[in-house]
């Protein structure tokens, strides 16, 4: 284990100080081309610039690359093609709003590479209970968990900073418990994902200079999921994931289809006098997360709700480490 | 905020315990032979129906709960 502190810790600094530097310039480079929308819950009329995917991105590829130099794994090499599908796939809607099909079919085949260079195990383990071999229906595993993974952290990305602050969260979590289940190369793998969600994280916050765009949040997801599947944590992935789980599953159960959020007509969430975020009284908005933490809480700020969304993420990374710990413990 | 959103994340998380025993002990065992080099496939595809219809309990079950725990905010 002591082996793998310096490759760590390079690729660690690497990933912050590329998403650190390069930002910044990534603002000014997009202001410049007018890539901006509207904040929307932001009573001014406040313009951000989008996609903070490149930064994302590039601080992926350097770190990943640096532990590949170092640990020669094709797990690396499995979630690098996969992640950086992804960030194309997301880059692609970003220029051009594509159908609400396109995001979950391109992302299938972006996980095509970890079948392909055969960087999974059959096994899907659970604990208390052991594992179990699947071999036909873990590739179809395979397939769905990177569109689900990156469609979630997507569909979490509605206010300044949730999914970048979501993120840090849920791949900490879930490094710890690749560090819990002994996993150390892919626990070591995983840390530049968190890395670059924390340093992206000080440009994205309330109030956000840069959104991450869709290239970002499938960028992330997807690197998400494919950690999950090579790292053999499937399980412990989802139990850190559930909040934005959640968000998906409450959307998807109001809503009843695939359907991409400019498409849907009456909006979860409105503004009071002072622009602080109430839940909407409209039946046929859908139901999300923050709907539902508005509705329980009254009207909020977009940074309590933020912080709210993050007290549920930790609770949730509380479970994954329980859900570690209970994977060596067999009834 | 409200504690229901904790129970609705705790009860996610006891379901999928659930679900990982439920799957360990009916998918695990699952064996066939009779169909010679096709025996993989049938018990794949027979792993698969049984998944999925777990998936499908599983959703409704999640459902129930949604409606029951939320039942004050859905109906805003």
């Amino acid at each position: 284990m002591i082996d793998l502190l310096i490759p760590t810790i390079i690729s660690c600094v690497a990933a912050l100080a590329v998403v650190y530097i390069m930002t910044p310039p990534l603002i000014k480079f997009l202001e410049k081309q007018n890539f901006t929308v509207k904040d929307m819950n932001k009573k001014e009329d406040v313009m951000v610039v989008r996609p903070g995917g490149p930064a994302i991105i590039a601080g992926i590829i350097i770190s990943e690359i640096i532990l590949y130099a170092f640990l020669q794994l094709n797990e690396i090499l499995a979630i690098l093609i996969t992640t950086s599908a992804a960030f194309v796939i997301g880059y692609v809607d970003d220029r051009k709003v594509m159908g609400g099909w396109f995001k979950p079919v391109a992302l299938a085949v972006a996980a095509i590479p970890i079948i392909a260079l055969g960087t999974y195990d059959s096994y899907l383990v659970f604990p208390l209970f052991g594992a179990v071999q699947i071999p036909v229906l873990y590739l179809a595993l395979i397939i769905f968990m990177i569109p689900i993974t990156g469609n979630t952290i997507n569909s979490i990305d509605v206010l300044n900073g949730v999914a970048s602050g979501f993120m840090v969260i849920a791949s900490f979590s879930l490094s710890l418990c690749l560090f819990i289940v002994q996993n150390y190369e892919i626990a070591v793998v995983s840390l530049p994902l968190g890395v670059v969600s924390l340093a992206f994280y000080k440009f994205h916050k309330v109030p956000s200079k840069i959104f991450p765009g869709d290239s970002g949040a499938l960028a992330l997801g997807a690197m998400y999921g494919g950690i999950a599947i090579v790292g053999d944590v499937e399980i412990i992935a989802a139990v850190a994931l559930l909040p934005a789980v959640i968000n998906s599953f409450l959307f998807l159960s109001s809503v009843k289809r695939v359907v991409e959020h400019r498409q849907i007509k009456g909006k979860p969430v409105e503004h009071t006098v002072d622009f602080k975020l109430q839940a909407t009284d409209d039946k046929k908005a859908p139901v999300t997360l923050v709907r539902l933490i508005l509705a329980g809480g009254g009207p909020m700020s977009e940074k309590q709700v933020g912080f709210a969304i993050f007290k549920l993420a930790i609770f949730s990374g509380f479970l994954a480490v329980i859900t570690a710990l209970m994977m060596g413990v067999s009834l | 905020m409200k504690s229901e959103l904790f129970g609705f994340l705790f009860a996610m998380w006891c379901l999928i315990i659930i679900g990982g025993g439920i799957i360990v002990t009916l998918l695990g065992p699952i064996s066939v032979s009779g169909f010679g080099e096709f025996d993989w496939f049938v018990s794949s595809m027979i792993q698969a129906v049984i998944a999925l219809v777990l998936v499908v309990i599983w959703i409704l079950i999640l459902s129930k709960i949604k409606n029951w725990v939320f039942k004050k905010e859905i109906k805003l």
